[in-house]
């Protein structure tokens, strides 16, 4: 466990100090967001019926963006090896860098979103969902998101690679996580969707690092 | 030759189902054009190897 | 399995399987598309425009299928590292994909008569969309890498989970068509399929699986041809003899 806790607080202290990429990541979606308006018109009640998939699209291509560094950085300096070859399991050490990219990317967009729906007038009823399904939801990209980069580490055009890769298989979380906050709006219970957002997230917390390891495995014969 | 055109028309959708049929010509040729130009290449390599080489077959 | 793990014995297989498969492929297209375009009657509510259904539903029932034998191949693969098990999953996957491609624009082609557009969010479309796009990472992911074992292994593993994912995203695709969607049902075909139409689409099917079969073969052949010449060409091993021959080649390197 303490190794673990390690290994999380190692990638944590090194994304600090790096602050500039959750900054960027933060920035990005930020910035896209902003674009929809110009794209299709300041008309409130347009904005506002688009504004829960806007937002969580956007996030996910910032999530996207932001998984190159889980591996990459680590695998080119070698660092990877050692922690491959540590007495923790690396299945272990994949989830625990995970928890740490959630904790620096998904948290961080779950924060800001609700700022980017209210400048998309996103009605009243939609903001409390937003963050929960976000915050329940953002864990599952950071997981899915892992085993597309261990897949594609090492590859030519890795970046789009992983973009190909991840995309389809967020899908799910997208669709639910949308459809919540507009039900949420329409007056509607949401609790179906959170329930089945917490399932996606259960079965990813095994899947995805098992699918990881063997997925790097190879990279660091 | 009424009939023929009465047929090719396909009660009004004939541009519809002939480029299905097109598409689907196309797509089943292409793979296996594709597919037997690659098998040629692997031969046509193998065999100028096979008769470059020395035969060791006793 | 074991006793196929040999390479040369499924060339010499294959040698024989692959040219019935190409010609039972042939007669059942021949017998399937005449059939089809003279014999099956037009269709109550969809007049003519059912005959593009006799390669739509074939072309998509091929896009699962090879994607299931995708899966299948790729944890042989992993789990048991079967020599041809990689072979046979990167060369069915440009095959499934041609299918999937054949069945999204067939589809499409159907869709703007029946429902007036050539593209419906449709839970089965979505998902055979989304299918396509696995099916192109997949083979984009194989190929991305200089090493082309690491593609393999990269590949296999993507195959798994795409395949877990698959039903996932469908049943997602599903709900959020009933959401958006009104609750008419697109019954393509008609609720049952009548004998008339049955037996052509079935040949249809029949002639698309054995094509398959025949061109999987050719390019696992190919694959297994191609691993042999560049092994040749590194001076690695000879020329593989013949089974036979084998105990009287004393002069190779293995």
């Amino acid at each position: 466990m303490t190794a673990f806790l390690a290994l999380v607080a190692r990638d944590l202290r090194l994304a600090l100090r790096q602050g500039s990429d959750a900054a960027l990541v933060v920035a990005f979606f930020v910035l896209a967001v902003v674009l929809f308006p110009f794209g299709v018109g300041p008309e409130p009640q347009l904005l506002a019926r688009i504004a829960a998939g806007i937002v969580w699209v956007t996030a996910l291509l910032a999530a996207l963006l932001s998984l190159d560094r889980l591996f990459q950085q680590d695998y080119e300096d070698g660092s990877l090896e050692v922690i491959a070859l540590a007495p923790l399991p690396l299945e272990a050490a994949v989830l625990a860098k995970c928890l740490a990219h959630w904790l620096t990317t998904g948290l961080p967009l779950a924060a800001v979103a609700p700022a980017l729906a209210a400048l998309l007038q996103l009605d009243g009823p939609g903001y409390l969902p937003l963050v929960l399904t976000m915050a329940l939801g953002t864990p599952s990209l950071s997981l899915v998101g892992a085993v597309g980069a261990a897949l594609s580490l090492g590859a030519r055009r890795a970046g789009v690679l992983l973009s190909l890769l991840v995309l389809p298989l967020y899908i799910p979380v997208l669709i639910f996580g949308v459809a919540a906050v507009e039900q949420a709006v329409a007056g509607f219970a949401i609790r179906p969707h959170l329930l089945i957002l917490t399932a996606l997230l259960v079965a990813a917390l095994p899947l995805a690092p098992w699918a990881a390891a063997a997925a790097l495995r190879p990279a660091l014969e | 030759m009424d009939a023929l055109t009465h047929y090719l028309a396909m009660g009004g959708y004939a541009r519809f189902v002939w480029p299905a049929y097109g598409i689907a010509v196309l797509v089943l040729g292409v793979m296996a054009v594709q597919s037997y130009r690659a098998w040629r290449r692997q031969h046509r390599l193998w065999s100028a190897l096979e008769a470059a080489r020395p035969q060791r077959r006793r | 399995m074991q006793r196929f793990a040999n390479p040369g014995r499924f060339m010499r297989l294959s040698d024989g399987l692959m040219p019935w498969c190409a010609a039972g492929a042939v007669i059942c297209l021949a017998v399937g598309l005449y059939l089809v375009l003279f014999v099956a009657p037009p269709d109550y509510q969809q007049g003519e425009a059912v005959r593009i259904m006799f390669v739509h539903v074939p072309a998509a029932w091929m896009a699962s299928f090879v994607y299931g034998f995708l899966a299948l191949a790729s944890a042989v693969a992993l789990i048991w590292r079967h020599p041809l098990a990689d072979i046979a999953a990167q060369a069915a996957a440009p095959l499934g994909a041609g299918f999937t491609l054949l069945c999204l624009i067939t589809g499409s082609l159907w869709g703007e008569p029946m429902w007036g557009t050539w593209w419906v969010w449709d839970a089965r479309l979505t998902s055979v969309l989304v299918l396509f796009f696995l099916y192109v990472g997949y083979i984009a992911l194989v190929n991305g890498f200089d090493d082309p074992t690491r593609g393999a292994r990269a590949g296999a593993v993507l195959a798994l989970v795409g395949v877990v994912n698959l039903p996932i995203i469908k049943f997602s695709v599903d709900w959020w068509n009933t959401l958006h969607q009104p609750a008419s049902v697109f019954r393509l075909g008609g609720p049952t399929i009548d004998k008339s139409m049955l037996v052509p689409l079935l040949i249809m099917a029949i002639a698309f699986m054995l094509y398959f079969a025949a061109l999987l073969m050719l390019r696992m052949r190919t694959a297994i041809l191609a691993s042999r010449v560049r092994a040749a060409r590194l001076g690695e091993i000879e020329p593989m003899p013949e089974p036979s021959a084998r105990p009287q080649a004393a002069g190779s390197v293995t």
